[in-house]
């Protein structure tokens, strides 16, 4: 069982506990949203000060402070205790295009630490990746009103037509960005 | 004590996260070069699944564990938000490789360099708090 465990799961079985997940929180009278805990930390640090929009009680989002905190406790399980270390099944396609880039880093890792570490924080390859990177995600998932969670989880699975919308618009934007832009700033 | 089922389901949420790979910049290249039906798959059998628990719940009217009746808002229908917002979070989605729950689990699976993207999330959400009265939505 624990071999099994230790193997990389397929997507039918990601899938199904996405959704299982999502039942679970609703059943403890809660909307699965975790872009929504980037708001409520805003607010925690003082920006309902002047900023109408984080003048909110922030500790009405303390169940997913504490569900976010668990999905790190679980990467830490998952890496530490429940990988058997077999590499990415990729398509030979995708591993032929990241060698051009010089990245091979998807052989023991989840992230490319070719570009992902400490000394390119602050090269500006590693400040687009990580920085400009993070400020999309925050700045587009609140102005969108949520992000893969609350939208393509959340939002689809209640037949949400703005969810379907928002999901359109991140492929439209995760399209531009691996075909038009990454192959420039992976080349810097 | 009444956080801890939160943890609970954060923990095997972040352990699925882990193992199926959802958390890996790689995958979420491959899937916008749709050389793989993993990630489809993934979202995929979420979706279709949610829908199943959504009209099963709405259906036979299931209450949440303090019986309360489970709310299902309904967003409202001002189309540029969702779009030009839904653009700007793919960028960010296909150049970091990760949504802001796979940004905490790789945290937590010490690849620690995500501290600078969640930090930068953090950042943009505070702007967009900053200049939602200018923008469309």
């Amino acid at each position: 069982m624990i071999e099994l465990i230790k193997q990389p799961w397929p997507w039918y079985v990601g899938g199904p506990i996405i959704a299982i997940v999502y039942a679970t929180l609703l059943l403890f009278g809660k909307g699965f949203g975790i872009s929504a805990s980037l708001r409520a930390m805003c607010s925690a640090l003082g920006a309902g000060k002047r900023i109408s929009f984080f003048n909110f009680d922030w500790r009405g989002q303390t169940w997913n402070f504490m569900f976010v905190f668990g999905a790190m406790i679980g990467g830490f399980i998952a890496v530490t205790w429940l990988s058997d270390g077999s590499p990415m099944d990729l398509n030979e396609n995708t591993i032929k295009e990241l060698e051009q880039y010089g990245i091979t880093s998807w052989q023991n890792g989840l992230v490319p630490v070719e570009f992902f570490n400490w000394s390119n924080v602050f090269s500006l390859q590693g400040f687009v990746i990580m920085a400009i990177g993070g400020f999309l995600i925050g700045f587009g998932s609140r102005y969108a009103g949520g992000c893969t969670s609350g939208h393509a989880i959340s939002g689809l699975a209640d037949l949400q037509l703005p969810s379907l919308v928002a999901v359109i618009g991140f492929f439209i934007g995760g399209l531009i960005m691996t075909w038009f832009i990454l192959p420039f700033i992976l080349r810097m | 004590m009444k956080y801890l089922k939160f943890i609970l389901v954060g923990m095997f949420f972040g352990i699925m996260f882990v193992k199926t790979e959802v958390v890996s910049w790689f995958r979420i290249y491959e899937m916008f070069r749709f050389e793989s039906f993993h990630m489809y798959g993934i979202i995929g059998s979420a979706v279709v699944l949610g829908i199943v628990f959504t009209w099963f719940i709405k259906k036979n009217r299931i209450r949440d564990m303090y019986g309360n009746d489970i709310m299902f808002a309904n967003k409202d229908k001002t189309w540029p938000r969702y779009i030009i917002g839904g653009i700007i979070f793919g960028l960010g989605w296909a150049m970091t490789g990760a949504c802001p729950g796979p940004m905490f689990t790789l945290l937590g699976a010490g690849f620690l360099i995500m501290f600078v993207v969640i930090v930068f999330a953090i950042i943009g959400t505070w702007v967009y708090g900053a200049v939602r009265n200018r923008i469309p939505h």
